[in-house]
């Protein structure tokens, strides 16, 4: 069922852009200083640059600040219900495969109201983009502990401290089967670019963690990880084919350990010690292994592409089934299909 | 068609009810069914009631374990599965233990006494064995012993014994087809094709239902033999449909007649998830089915669908429909086209999963968060499905809503003959998508706006991937027009006004009186009841005495000359199956004094208990 609802036009017809054609005409309405403006910058700046077409592009959103992201693009866009946006994203992107489906959400819309709807989109590789706006806080109803939200975290709703257990995204992620999947944060616009544009070119369901300041009721949650000062120190960057290397002089890496990973001196292993990391490596334990090495942002944290494997794409799959079925029974036939069962004549 | 019995003196009758009842391994829906197509293609007019427990396998020779399927056969027109059965087939004493107090004083009850051994009895709670003392003499008693001449017919075949003993339901078949001079190829032709390439299957059951079929001839049952004669029936060609195979065809027939692709998301839940189950069958009419997670994520996906251009439909029965309220609301908000399905069964909770129960009316007209109306459509027999699903595409699409679509699980599962219609009579439903800019703005510059209105208050169905029409749309209430975000007051209060006004402004059909329209007392009725109150109107009616019926298809927006109708009647009675919901809406909208009528007891009315109502209604209970 290839039925593009307007003729298909080829990839040479893209028409130049540049940010302001990406710009809606609504008004920015985040808090000052919210990590949100520079995600929007970061995917504002890049659509000119990955071929797509405005009127190809759709948004769809939950509920929540992050959700408010489909108002400043200008593309096509739903804005829709508290954890839905994975599902209806599903329906769009299976009915309409020649358009760009992306999603945007945060950690409770995504991973707490919404949970089942993101491991099964993940599951099933449906064809979409998930940009995971992680800030650890409900923002819109003012500050309670997310399901990311470190253990402890004292809020309006935990005025003790929470008592649940967060969930990694990354781990989630890696554990719903999904074939692509990378982190970021909100300091850095050039590895953001660069993970939106491996999301977008993936075949298949992408997922993309970024870390998200919110200044008004969680500031500086990821400070100990993203301040420039401490970043070559504390952000691990994953790069496929390359040791797993870091720190100011590169003095740290990771090596496998006991089933797992973990931090090493490089004087002490030496470099053929290290992990090389590989992001298409189809057995997950390694990917999740280095989704572990950071319980919380406060340690040494891997960033870049944990994951990236080719796996059938639902869509694919399900449409392929339609030309089978009509190979098998031919082209349908509402008048057969009505005295397909026994009939008599009076 | 083999005739065992044209042209012998076996003595005619104008109907006939008759209910196989069994353990739920017996087979006994299976049985009913054919019996079912065999009176079908012999030409009779036909209702059929399966009833099944909600346990797949419920504990083997109990009464919970109890499995029956009634069918009416006539010789005219009939509208129900009939009253007290004539005929009861009881596979086990638990079967005769349920069923045998809905048989008619008189009745014949067939037996198979294999079954009626100690063990049996005492599951079933008999402390004696009824086919020994007083039990049944009100009845005419047929003992056969089933499962002993289906083993000794099957013996010769190299079926393994217990495999013989499965078929004993085909024997069953077999007695029946000749008591009631049922055609037998049909019933052959099918296990030939239902079993294909197991050939001692095949075997054991084409000898059971020729040992049944001879067992009835050499036992000297002829005193028990009767015939029912074909009905005449309008000329045409017929198919016995229940009613979740003609909603599911009829949504085929609605993407055939719109040119859009299907997209049906849905979650497993009985009684909906055969239509499903059909659909899926179908993708080569440009259908898609999609299997989703839960309920919110089958309504959610059939959403993107519909924004994405194509008929988004969802079936589930009452709990799904109370999980989708939430994405109705977004629905209602965004004015994008879809189809929601409600299979009804017994509630609350999960109540009576297999039973049947019309109680969801008030939710699918009220049971959304905020104001929220949408249109709400029921069919009335299982046939009737296939029209209003193409009736509710039709609302959808022209007015660009939501609209509900109930039936419930006695209309689902039961069956009756169709007249199939002819494809090209069908009318084609129209779709226009948004193509261009539809608005000049201040700086006079072509704009899209997309809540611009069209002459039936819709808004233009704008698909992604068309140029120019790049839009954001939400559940945040928006200015009418541009679409925009607003939390200005007078325009929620606007926009409110306005999603009420333009689905009261759904042009529907009048209501039609039927019966007496001079009469003093009317019968109104939705969804299934039709049936049962048309069926005792006619039997009340026949006796000399007045009364009315009116049935509604359309209950949001009602027909527009209600109000008109109910204020010529003095006494107004409202028979659902449920407490009281649609006498609610008929009371609130029209201050009239109607009355109701309950039934919720997992079955439907019985013409025979809404004639008893309207002869005590009219003050003669005799």
């Amino acid at each position: 069922m290839t039925d593009t609802l307007l003729p298909e036009e080829t990839s040479e017809d893209v028409p130049v852009t540049t940010r302001a054609d990406w710009q809606s005409d609504q008004e920015v309405r985040w808090c000052p200083g919210c990590g949100d403006y520079s995600i929007l910058t970061a995917l504002q700046l890049l659509m000119p640059d990955i071929g797509a077409r405005r009127e190809k592009t759709v948004f769809v959103s939950g509920i929540g600040c992050a959700a408010r992201f489909p108002y400043y693009m200008n593309t096509y866009g739903m804005h829709s219900i508290h954890g839905r946006a994975p599902a209806i994203a599903t329906g769009l992107a299976l009915a309409r495969p020649d358009l760009d489906v992306w999603v945007v959400g945060g950690d409770g819309d995504m991973l707490s109201i919404g949970g089942n709807h993101l491991i099964h989109a993940l599951r099933r590789n449906i064809d979409i983009n998930i940009l995971l706006f992680n800030n650890q806080i409900y923002g819109l109803t003012k500050g309670q502990f997310s399901p990311t939200s470190e253990k402890g975290k004292v809020t309006k709703s935990s005025p003790i401290g929470s008592c649940a257990t967060p969930f990694n995204p990354v781990s989630v992620a890696i554990g719903a089967e999904a074939s692509f999947v990378a982190r970021t944060h909100d300091m850095d616009r050039r590895h953001m670019q660069e993970m939106f544009r491996r999301a977008y070119e993936h075949p298949g369901a992408s997922i993309v963690e970024v870390y998200q300041n919110c200044n008004v009721f969680n500031d500086g949650a990821f400070e100990t990880i993203t301040k420039k000062d401490v970043r070559d120190d504390m952000l691990i960057p994953l790069r496929h084919g390359e040791p797993i290397r870091f720190g100011t002089e590169g003095q740290f890496g990771v090596a496998r350990h006991d089933g797992g990973v973990e931090v090493v001196e490089v004087a002490d292993v030496g470099l053929d010690a290290l992990l090389v990391h590989d992001e298409t490596r189809s057995d997950p334990s390694t990917a999740f292994a280095l989704s572990r090495l950071a319980e919380s942002p406060d340690r040494p944290t891997p960033v870049g592409v944990f994951r990236a494997v080719d796996r059938g794409e639902y869509g694919v799959a399900m449409r392929a089934q339609t030309d089978q079925m009509a190979a098998m029974k031919g082209k349908g036939d509402l008048s057969a299909l009505l005295h397909s069962l026994p009939t008599w004549t009076v | 068609m083999t005739e065992t019995t044209a042209g012998s003196l076996v003595p005619e009758v104008d109907r006939l009810v008759i209910r196989f009842a069994g353990d739920s391994g017996d087979g006994m829906q299976l049985v009913g069914e054919r019996f079912t197509t065999a009176s079908a293609l012999f030409g009779n007019d036909l209702a059929t009631l399966p009833e099944y427990p909600a346990e797949i396998r419920a504990p083997a020779g109990t009464l919970a374990g109890v499995s029956a399927f009634q069918v009416h056969i006539s010789d005219h027109d009939i509208f129900t599965p009939g009253d007290a059965p004539h005929v009861l087939v009881a596979m086990n004493p638990a079967a005769l233990k349920a069923e045998l107090g809905t048989l008619i004083d008189g009745g014949t009850v067939i037996v198979n006494t294999d079954t009626f051994v100690e063990r049996n009895l005492v599951k079933a709670g008999y402390e004696h064995d009824p086919l020994e003392g007083d039990d049944l003499a009100a009845y005419r008693v047929i003992r056969v012993p089933m499962t002993s001449l289906t083993k000794e017919a099957c013996k010769d075949l190299g079926v393994k014994t217990r495999d013989a003993e499965r078929s004993k339901n085909f024997f069953a078949l077999g007695l029946l087809s000749w008591m009631y001079s049922r055609p037998v190829e049909p019933t052959l032709e099918w296990i030939d094709a239902k079993f294909k390439g197991r050939d001692l299957i095949i075997a054991a059951n084409r000898t059971a239902f020729n040992a049944g079929h001879a067992f009835g001839e050499t036992a000297e049952l002829s005193d028990h033999q009767v015939i029912v004669r074909p009905a005449k029936m309008p000329a045409g060609t017929y198919t016995n449909i229940n009613g979740n195979t003609a909603l599911a065809w009829g949504l085929v027939a609605a993407g055939h007649l719109s040119g859009l692709p299907i997209f049906l998301g849905s979650y497993p839940i009985t009684p909906a998830s055969d239509i499903l189950h059909e659909l899926s069958k179908h993708k080569q009419f440009n259908v898609a089915t999609f299997q989703a997670e839960d309920e919110i994520a089958a309504i959610g996906s059939a959403l993107g669908a519909a924004y994405g251009g194509h008929l988004g439909v969802t079936a589930t029965s009452g709990p799904g429909l109370a999980l989708k309220g939430e994405t109705m609301g977004l629905a209602i908000s965004l004015e994008l086209p879809l189809i929601i399905v409600n299979i009804q069964r017994g509630g609350p909770s999960t109540g009576l999963p297999t039973k049947t129960e019309a109680a969801d009316l008030l939710m699918a007209m009220y049971g959304r968060h905020g104001e929220s109306p949408m249109p709400v459509i029921a069919a009335r027999t299982p046939a009737d499905c296939f029209d209003q699903a193409i009736e509710a595409a039709r609302i959808a699409i022209k007015y660009r809503t939501p609209v509900i679509l109930l039936s419930d699980g006695y209309l689902a599962n039961s069956s009756e003959p169709w007249l199939l219609p002819n494809v090209e009579d069908l009318e084609p439903i129209p779709v226009e998508f948004a193509s261009g800019f539809n608005k000049v703005d201040e700086k006079g510059e072509e704009v899209f706006w997309p809540y611009l209105r069209d002459e039936n208050m819709a808004r233009p169905w704008a698909v992604p991937g068309t140029p120019d029409l790049m839009h954001r749309i939400g559940g945040l209430e928006k200015e009418d027009g541009s679409g925009n975000v607003s939390y200005d007051g007078a325009n929620h209060a606007h926009m409110m006004a306005l999603r009420a006004e333009r689905i009261a402004r759904i042009q529907v059909p009048d209501a039609e009186v039927s019966g007496d329209a001079d009469a003093d007392l009317l019968l109104i009725g939705w969804g299934s009841t039709w049936g049962a109150i048309a069926a005792a109107v006619r039997r009340v009616r026949r006796s000399g005495r007045k009364v009315a019926h009116v049935h509604l298809t359309h209950l949001n927006p009602m027909p527009a000359n209600l109000g008109e109708v109910l204020s010529g009647f003095s006494r107004i009675l409202v028979p659902e199956m449920n407490l009281g919901q649609l006498v609610r809406l008929l009371r609130d909208e029209f201050l009239v004094d109607a009355q109701p009528v309950a039934k919720v007891t997992g079955q439907p009315f019985t013409p025979a208990e809404l004639q008893q109502v309207i002869l005590s209604e009219l003050g003669d209970d005799t």
